[in-house]
């Protein structure tokens, strides 16, 4: 251990939902896209799902929204370290997508795409099983632009760059591709738990 | 609906439907990512009154690009850490040193550290360095837009320009709330723009950064084959600066942004 001289640090926090090496950021929201903001309106809005699944489909808004809502009320993390405890999300449960296109049995993995361009790679099974949603609600109000509205991808369980922003769709396959911070040095997985932020921990 | 071609075939890799935003510049070594190493503070230098810069010397520093970032790590004696990403301010060829300038933020642990305690000789810990696409190798026609601490990593790549002798086109617009909080004031030369938001020296707008600055760099003055731009600063600033150049004609795939959070 290198301790640092004088540096004694906050007081303690016995936070049992912080995972290793995260702090609380209270009321702030972090914004940290790599990319201009887009002009998306729900109107421009549209998810695909296509990829080793048995039919490929495409929602608007409209069909997306007549899907069973579903909430996830609970906590986020970034990997530049700040958590956020007991946000509320609405939207639909991931798992409802993809009961209509039907995965192979074959896939394993998918990728994340927003209509920006911005892709980030996921595990199949970290996307299914009610754990993944579309939000579209944050707070009971619409998801706010720079926050990936009017609809993104949200994984909480692992840290917050795989929950794409303005998400555009999924590609399901069969092996793991790295999508953008992936390909810029970040975690395949990025489970917080583990502190798997950089390739190699 | 049936099967198309490129839904079936699940080897080769994924294209996106829309075309990449910011593709990464450079491959980022997952092995320096990986790697805690010490760093040893040789020097403090005053910018502002709220920023100064500290120099590190990390011998076994695998080398970085301009715009390039690390992140920084506090140990207590309790085994307590607190880790922040901060941008490298130095360029490439400062052989084994690394700069950093750091903001005082207010209750700020980390940087509230070396504001108030750090002095030469006190070892901290680094890793990187990382992300490949803030970086500007120095290839490409380069528009850098920063607010505050957010001139940081666009710092480093008008020091390479200079230490290099670069011919390709550099241009900085930085805005800061008054002359006094500019940092890196000093070092300025033809290339930068300062624009004050606060406060200004006689004959100087007051105001924040306009359409009519950025507009003429993506009209008369845009170089052959365009601007590669670089923003950086908050999410605010961000936003307000990545919009005027989307509205000034800049293509949103050319526009790389770094949000301090
Ligand atoms: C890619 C990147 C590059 C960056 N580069 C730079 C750079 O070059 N220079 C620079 O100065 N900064 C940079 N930053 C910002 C930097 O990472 C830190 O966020 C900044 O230094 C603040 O850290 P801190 O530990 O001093 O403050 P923190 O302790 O994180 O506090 C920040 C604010 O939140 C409040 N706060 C947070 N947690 C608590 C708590 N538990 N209790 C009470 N209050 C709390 C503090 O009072 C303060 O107002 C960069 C950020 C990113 C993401």
């Amino acid at each position: 251990m290198n301790v640092t001289r004088g540096f004694t640090g906050r007081p303690r926090v016995q936070n049992a939902g912080l995972p290793p090496g995260q702090y609380d950021a209270g009321d702030d929201w972090p914004v940290l896209s790599a990319e201009v903001t887009p002009d998306l309106t729900p109107a421009d809005w549209s998810f695909r799902i296509d990829g080793l699944v048995a039919e490929p489909h495409t929602w608007d808004w409209a069909e997306a929204h007549a899907l069973p809502t579903s909430a996830y009320e609970g906590d986020i993390h970034c990997v530049t370290s700040w958590s956020k405890f007991g946000v509320r999300f609405g939207g639909v449960s991931l798992d409802a997508f993809l009961d209509t296109v039907r995965p192979d049995a074959s896939a394993t993995h998918a990728v994340a795409y927003s209509h920006t361009g911005y892709t980030t790679n996921l595990p199949l099974a970290d996307l299914t099983g009610g754990r993944a949603w579309i939000a579209w609600e944050y707070e009971g109000r619409p998801l706010p632009a720079e926050h990936g509205g009017p609809a993104r991808l949200l994984v909480p369980h692992l840290y917050f760059w795989k929950s794409a922003k303005w998400i555009a769709g999924l590609r399901l396959l069969d092996h793991d591709e790295p999508g953008f911070w992936e390909q810029n040095g970040y975690h395949a997985r990025g489970n917080p738990w583990e502190e798997q932020r950089y390739s190699g921990d | 609906m049936t099967r198309t071609t490129s839904d079936t075939t699940a080897t080769g890799p994924f294209v996106p439907p829309t075309r990449f935003a910011v593709p990464g510049r450079i491959a980022v070594s997952n092995r320096a990512a990986a790697l805690w190493q010490t760093a040893t503070l040789t020097e403090v230098r005053r910018e502002t009154p709220h920023a100064s810069t500290f120099r590190f010397a990390v011998p076994g520093w695998a080398g970085h690009l301009p715009g390039q970032h690390l992140m920084l790590r506090l140990t207590a004696d309790d085994g307590y850490t607190a880790q922040r990403h901060y941008s490298i301010a130095s360029p490439p060829d400062d052989a084994g040193h690394i700069e950093l300038t750091l903001d005082h933020v207010e209750g700020g642990e980390v940087s509230g550290w070396f504001h108030t305690l750090a002095k030469p000789g006190d070892e901290v810990e680094v890793r990187g360095p990382l992300s490949g696409f803030f970086a500007w190798p120095g290839d490409r026609p380069a528009l850098l837009i920063g607010a505050g601490s957010g001139v940081v990593p666009l710092m480093s790549m008008v020091r390479h320009h200079r230490a290099r002798g670069l011919t390709v086109p550099l241009r900085l617009l930085v805005s800061a709330r008054g002359p006094e909080d500019l940092i890196y004031a000093r070092e300025y030369g033809a290339e930068t723009t300062p624009v004050f938001t606060r406060r200004a020296p006689e004959g100087v707008p007051v105001g924040r950064l306009a359409a009519s600055q950025v507009a003429p760099l993506l009209a008369a003055e845009q170089p052959p084959g365009g601007w590669e731009a670089y923003v950086c600063g908050s999410n605010a600033f961000a936003e307000h600066a990545s919009r005027l150049l989307v509205a000034a004609g800049q293509p949103v795939d050319r526009i790389r942004i770094e949000r301090f959070g």
